[in-house]
This record gives structure tokens, sequence and C-alpha cells, in this order.
């Protein structure tokens, strides 16, 4: 069955990460299995009119671990209410993928691993270091997330279990007590966190357009190959 | 039927406009691969080559003695929004071909940062693509592709390549970048081929 074709998912689980997001570990018959980075599409059909809403969304589970999605609840959305509020264990709805071949990483790929995430731009990047975990790699990889506050954080509890080095900054609220970045990520932040340029990490930013925009153009005017920097950006303002 | 899911946005009063799978977009979305090049129109240069009887080159200044076109169109991305009536000025593909002596039934575009894509010249020829430099009345943005881009609107946005600077002739279908990744070789909208078996 090719990646092209629609597959009934089922939610299998619904789990809660904040106030706006959730992940759905899904059943899908056959899953052909994926790539760290690659994404899916999704197809929501209204019951009333068979209205159909298509998107796509990041997977956020390692390709030994199954299938799971993690989405961002949007105001305006359309199709990320349901998943954050409405689906529930047993629901279904149209998948296909998995789709794209650019944004990935493979653990023989090597590293180092530069991951930089804003906001639920970190779904695809811990799909990577889930599969870094389970592949044993020994590839040093550090994190760096972008978000508005603590309580916004995906993956909290999981994070520090990865081995990666993790950078949080925090652009509207911080945790008590907190002493390390508050702002937008800058060129400033990057001279510090990234890895030197001459390291040639591979670098992996994911993001709203305009995080992306800012993080990929300051990391090249600090030195850093545009040939090592791969992007995402989710730019649509009203959609999801 | 997905339970409990329902439609939010008002289908827009011109619905027929919209693609299968497609909403629209207010907003303008920005999709690439990498970081934006930055050139300066000093040295920008866009040419023509590859299986054609001699090779065409214009200076930024000389590209802008060309005849200019006025184009307003619905564009539709993969990623699946879509706008209406965006505004671009730029020449004609039909314009910068012609006289080319072609050699090939097929295109190429190669730009700054590495990008490439496929095209037919079919799709590219019969008033259907230009290479643009202004949007919606102001030069085009770096992260939208400027100082120029293709535009090939009847196709899915990836195909209107971003930073162009070359349109290679070929002999034959040459996949780019996102075709050799199983995003689909052609990529129309309206048979929603977004991906390679689609």
């Amino acid at each position: 069955m090719p990646a092209t074709e629609w597959r009934e998912a089922r939610v299998a689980e619904v789990v809660r990460e904040t106030h706006n997001a959730a992940t759905l570990v899904l059943d899908v018959p056959s899953w052909p299995g994926h790539r760290a980075g690659q994404h899916v599409d999704v197809r929501l059909v209204d019951p009333a009119d068979g209205y159909e809403a298509r998107r796509s969304y990041s997977i956020a589970s390692a390709p030994a671990d199954g299938l799971s999605i993690t989405v961002e609840r949007l105001e305006d959305g359309e199709v990320s209410p349901w998943f954050v509020d409405v689906a529930r264990a047993g629901d279904m709805f149209g998948l296909r993928g998995p789709f794209g071949g650019w944004f990935v990483w493979d653990a023989p790929l090597g590293g180092p691993l530069l991951l930089i995430a804003g906001g639920s731009g970190l779904v695809p990047l811990m799909s990577m270091l889930r599969h870094r975990r389970n592949a044993h790699s020994q590839v040093e990889a550090r994190l760096l997330v972008s978000v508005r506050g603590p309580d916004e954080v995906l993956y909290a509890n999981e994070l520090p279990t990865t081995g990666a080095e993790l950078v949080f900054t925090y652009t509207r609220a911080t945790p008590e007590g907190w002493s390390g970045y508050a702002r937008r990520v800058d060129r400033a932040i990057l001279a510090d966190v990234a890895y030197p340029p001459d390291a040639g990490a591979r670098t992996y930013v994911c993001g709203p357009t305009a995080f992306v925009e800012t993080v990929a153009n300051e990391l090249v005017a600090l030195g850093h190959d545009p040939a090592n920097i791969r992007t995402e950006r989710f730019g649509a303002t009203g959609g999801g | 039927m997905t339970r409990g899911f329902f439609r939010r946005h008002a289908e827009p009063a011109d619905g027929n406009r919209l693609p299968p799978g497609q909403y629209l977009e207010r907003g303008f979305p920005v999709l690439s691969a990498g970081p934006t090049p930055r050139v300066p129109t000093e040295r920008w240069d866009f040419a023509v080559y590859g299986a054609v009887a001699s090779e065409l080159r214009w200076t930024w200044d000389e590209f802008h003695q060309l005849p200019r076109e006025s184009i307003t169109k619905d564009i539709h991305c993969v990623t699946s929004w879509s706008k209406f009536d965006t505004g671009w000025e730029g020449v004609s593909v039909d314009t910068i071909l012609d006289g080319v002596e072609l050699q090939g039934g097929f295109a190429v575009a190669e730009c700054d940062g590495g990008y490439t894509t496929n095209l037919q010249l079919d799709d590219l020829t019969g008033g259907k693509a230009w290479v643009v430099d202004t949007y919606d009345g102001g030069p085009l943005p770096p992260e939208h592709g400027g100082p120029a881009r293709l535009l090939v609107p009847h196709l899915y946005f990836w195909k209107s390549a971003k930073w162009v600077r070359r349109l290679r002739i070929t002999e034959r279908n040459e996949p780019g970048f996102w075709e050799t990744l199983g995003y689909h070789d052609r990529g129309d909208p309206w048979q929603e081929q977004r991906y390679a078996g689609d």
C-alpha cells in the first residue's frame, strides 16, 4: 500500500501535553514505518455534509515506536481543535504518509546534531531525539527550545531523559527563579548555544515562519554553512 | 465521517476557485527547505542555457528592459493553503524564450541556495509562467523569493521556484529537489498531484 493511499487511522490514546496541545497515539493498519522528521497528511470529514479538511502534521514518535502525532490548537483553527479537544480513543480519521525526505535525520547521518524549536516546532525534532536514544547513537545533540512559558513546553518530563543538552528560552513567562534566557532567539543566544561553525553540525530548525527565518539567517550570519541547515516552517496563520 | 468534526471556516463565496483539499489562507505563509539566500541585484543575473542553440543572459538592468506584465492569480501550496488574487509583476517566460531555439521539451529552474524544480516547457509557455520581482506592488521580499522568483500559478507553488537564476532547457525530464524527495513530478492542484503516485 503506497504512502499516498488514504488509510483509516484509529486513535489509540490521547495524551494531554499542555493546555493547548495533545499527542495522539495512532493505530494505522499496515503502517509502513517512517523516518524521524517526516510528516503525515490527515483528512477529517464533517458528518453533516461530507466537507473534508486536510492538514499536514509532523510525526512525534521515533520510527521504532509506532505512530503518534502532537497537535497544538491554533486560534481560529479548523482541524487542530478536533485533535486537541474532541478526539478520544476509538475515533477514526483519514491519514496517509509518511511524506517528506528532506527534514529527516537517521542515526547513521551522524552529527553533532543541533535542533532548534519554536513552540510546537519541537515535534519533529522530538522524533529525532527519540530515534537517537533508541538507536543508542553517540552523536552529540543539543536542543534549543523557544517557548512562551514553562506551561507550554511539550514533552517536559521526557526531554531530560533524551540525553541531549537542553537550552530553553522563555518569551513571555519564566519559571520562578529563572536565570536563563528570557527573550526571542537572537544572534547572541545562537552564538552561545550553537556548536562552532567549523563543527559542521547537522542543524534542524522548525517553528513558525518568522522564527525559522530569524534563526536560519542569524546562523548564516554567524558563519554556519547554509548547506548544513535544514528548515521546516509552519506559516499558516489561521488555518490549522 | 469523523465523529465530532464540523466545518468552522465558511466556504468562500467563490469556493469553486479552491482545488480539492485546499483551504483559503489570508496570510502568505513561507515554505522553504533552508536559509533564505541573499543576492544583491548588482550580482544578480538570469540565464537560459542547456539544450538551446545559444545561451541567453540578462543582468538585473537588462532584465528590466524586457516587456513587463502585471499578473493577478490564485496560488496553491501543497501544504494545503491557497491564496486568491495575489498580485505580481514581471516578465513572461514566453518573452524570455522569444527567439530561443529550443532543443528540448523540459526545463529545470535553478536557484540560489541550490534549489531546483523541473517543469515541462508546455507548463512554462503559453502565458502560464513568469519570472516576477514584485509582489503586492513592492519589491519581492527575500523570504518570498526576491530578488526574483518563478511564478507558475497553475501548479502547486513549489514549482514557482524562489531565488531563480537559471532556466536549464533539457531534452529529458530531470526531477528537481522536491520531486526527488517524494513529491509529484508535475503538481497540478486540480488533480491533487501532491506526492509521487497521486
